[in-house]
């Protein structure tokens, strides 16, 4: 179980986007730029990712999304919540039609355009990793952004290989739930040696913004991966989606870093919770043991003191 | 204009059938270039490559990892206004099958070479047509070479039909053959192919000023419409390459047409064949007009939009047998222009006896004396068969 170890708190964001009357400070920018009227599922983590990445990078942004969740949630044609240009392409392309945009951009002698690749986990874990390392590896001026609700969620629910241990999916069912840990794509990206790679979580919306701020301004290819709580496919109540997004980062489950120029900055929980705090929430972990839940509890014990090691260095 | 003399400002160079693609996509200012190398594509990326290098081409070559990411790419650079250009043979065409369906259902006009080459296994690199056929359902116009010039020519044309129609095309030549070929090719000067062909600005883009959704989900009430629209294209595509073909004939004094008619106007025998076998089939004809014979030879150069008007005007005259030899072959069926030929004259009142050949596969050699058998065995043969076999050991 948990150590309890005393870990320095969450240092808090400076940054402000205006005032209200009130006196209350906006920590994100105010516009909205992606619309109501989007056809998401209640409580769904992606949708808010994109509100926010969108706040984030403003409307002098194009986006491309492949097959993904997001294909459908934007709306059906004529329809289209985004507010900025969007491309949407086959499912392993997000990386590679993002570089031919920005090439295209680039000739145009625009510059100053932000080109955001959006795929889920399936379409940048598994068919869509080798365009994104291909663009990585080239470093082609992308904002690659990766929606990590950790399954194939919008074709049903089927596993993925960025699909946590011990998971219940449709292809994945309880007497045979998911035996393999989860892909690591921040850091198969990260050792691309990238510009900048980075964890981000819905639940902490002025972290996500502050570091979608910061991939802008860095030139060359940009990796963000954000967990997206889906309340369909982790079978939860809809409204414990940020509540959700919270104890991924507080039982160090799903950590919140930074990859720049091979530097690691890890942020850290006030207070390292267990990991059964985070997996009793959810439907797809309810048919886990006792050993089920320690192995986790080990594996992500492994994981951050490996994670803090590399920061150290 | 061909002749032996060099007008001032253009150049006359001897140079590969790869070359000319690259020196084509130069000479048509192609912005983005997205490739990657497969053999016998690879000296057109090289080449192209250099050109960027040296800024002789002022554009961007990404160098992705993959065929399916060049196209990709392509699509992407399109999408946002760029003249793009890829390039690729064989294995890779096929690995690009799913986006090239993507570009021409978005309407975007890339503009590729493909070298025909032969699909493993086993491995062969060698001339064989069935990789670029095989995507003849996906809404590229395909445009089939018979010489070097020539390719040159039709890359800049396919860029001037495609960004009319909004299609993408595919400019194909024979591997080895043309490819590594050196034959003299001259290459205009540039200002006058920049009057030929003026910078793409599309309608519609990815811009941020005026923000739109491209290819976002439709129901089955408005896809059908989307299709429709490719096909009427596609026929409108048949009068713009007429167009732009005579236009360059003008400024630039070489014509090419839909299909080209050799010795065929009097001519009871027909053969019909397409690339780089033309040559040889020209000086079969030859030959077999020496002994008096009224062999004829239709090419056809372009296969999409298939020029069907075309075809049956030619076999109107009086045509009373037509041998099809295809370099290529659809397996549980036949030869696949002998089935566009046949499908095209089907309906026709007076029938005329169609006989399909297949012969080359994989680049074996088809001579002159094999297509003057094959002329032969069509006046002989009274059954009619799907295909006749051009030289198989048995």
């Amino acid at each position: 179980m948990g150590r309890g170890k005393k870990i320095s708190p969450v240092r808090p964001r400076k940054r402000s986007y205006g005032k209200r009357s009130n006196g209350v400070r906006f920590s994100i920018p105010q516009e909205e730029i992606m619309s109501p009227g989007h056809v998401a599922c209640q409580g769904c983590g992606a949708t808010l990712a994109m509100r926010y990445a969108l706040k984030a990078l403003g409307r002098n942004t194009i986006v491309v999304i492949p097959a993904c969740c997001w294909s459908v949630i934007d709306g059906p044609f004529p329809y289209s919540s985004l507010g900025v240009p969007l491309f949407h392409t086959a499912f392993e392309t997000a990386a590679s039609t993002a570089s031919g945009i920005a090439a295209g951009l680039e000739m145009e002698g625009n510059k100053d355009t932000n080109v955001l690749a959006w795929a889920g986990d399936g379409g940048t874990a598994d068919i869509g990793i080798q365009a994104l390392s291909g663009a990585v590896e080239r470093r082609d001026k992308i904002i690659y952004v990766c929606y990590d609700n950790e399954a194939y969620m919008n074709t049903g629910i089927q596993r993925s290989s960025s699909t946590p241990y011990g998971a219940w999916t449709t292809t994945t069912p309880v007497e045979e739930f998911k035996s393999r840990p989860k892909k690591n794509m921040v850091e198969i990206i990260a050792a691309h040696d990238i510009p900048y790679a980075a964890s981000a979580n819905i639940s902490y919306p002025e972290d996500f913004v502050g570091k979608l701020k910061k991939a802008k301004g860095i030139p060359g290819a940009k990796y963000i991966q954000v967990l997206s709580p889906c309340p369909a496919g982790w079978k939860y109540s809809s409204e414990m989606t940020i509540r959700l997004g919270k104890l991924a980062f507080e039982t160090c489950v799903y950590p919140l870093y930074e990859v720049e120029g091979g530097k690691y900055i890890v942020k850290k929980p006030a207070r390292k919770r267990p990991v059964e705090e985070y997996l009793k929430h959810q439907g797809r972990f309810k048919h886990l043991t006792k050993t089920g839940i320690e192995q986790i509890q080990h594996d992500v014990d492994l994981a951050w003191e490996k994670l803090l090691r590399k920061e150290s260095i | 204009m061909g002749g032996g003399f060099i007008r001032r400002g253009w150049v006359k160079l001897v140079i590969t059938g790869n070359h000319a693609v690259s020196y084509g996509a130069k000479l048509a200012r192609a912005e983005v270039i997205a490739a990657y190398p497969i053999t016998p594509q690879t000296e057109v990326v090289e080449k192209l490559s250099t050109m960027v290098a040296n800024k002789e081409l002022k554009a961007k070559f990404i160098k992705v990892e993959s065929e399916h990411s060049a196209m990709a790419a392509c699509i992407g650079a399109s999408a946002v206004g760029a003249r793009s250009f890829t390039a690729t043979s064989s294995q890779g065409l096929a690995l690009m099958h799913e986006m090239l369906h993507w570009a021409a259902n978005a309407r975007l006009p890339v503009v590729m070479a493909n070298i025909n080459r032969a699909m493993g296994p086993p491995w062969n690199i060698w001339s064989d047509q069935t990789d670029s056929l095989a995507q003849r359902d996906t809404g590229w116009l395909q445009f089939y070479c018979e010489n070097n010039q020539e390719i040159l020519d039709t890359i800049i044309q396919s860029y001037k039909v495609c960004e009319k129609v909004l299609l993408p095309g595919m400019v194909v030549l024979d591997a080895f053959i043309l490819s590594h070929t050196s034959e003299p090719v001259e290459i205009p000067p540039q200002k006058l192919i920049d009057e030929y062909l003026p910078a793409y600005n599309p309608k519609y883009k990815l811009d941020v000023k005026d923000p739109h959704t491209f290819g976002g989900l439709t129901s089955p009430d408005l896809y059908y419409e989307l299709r429709y629209k490719i096909q009427n294209s596609m026929e409108d595509a048949l009068s713009e390459i007429k167009r732009a073909d005579s236009s360059f004939k003008r400024k630039f004094g070489r014509g090419y047409g839909l299909v080209e008619e050799y010795r065929a106007r009097d001519a009871d025998t027909l053969l019909i064949v397409s690339g780089s076998m033309s040559s040889t089939a020209k000086v079969a004809v030859d030959m077999m007009r020496e002994k008096g014979e009224r062999a004829g030879l239709l090419r056809i150069r372009v296969f999409r939009p298939f020029p069907k008007d075309e075809i049956r005007r030619v076999v109107r005259r009086g045509v009373k047998r037509i041998g099809v030899i295809d370099r290529n072959i659809s397996f549980g069926s036949e030869g696949i222009f002998f089935q566009e030929v046949k499908s095209a004259l089907c309906n026709e009142k007076r029938k005329v006896p169609i006989y399909g050949f297949v012969a080359g596969l994989g680049g074996r050699d088809v001579t002159v004396e094999d297509i003057i058998n094959i002329k032969k065995s069509i006046k002989s043969n009274n059954r009619l068969k799907d295909i006749i076999w051009v030289g198989v050991k048995k």
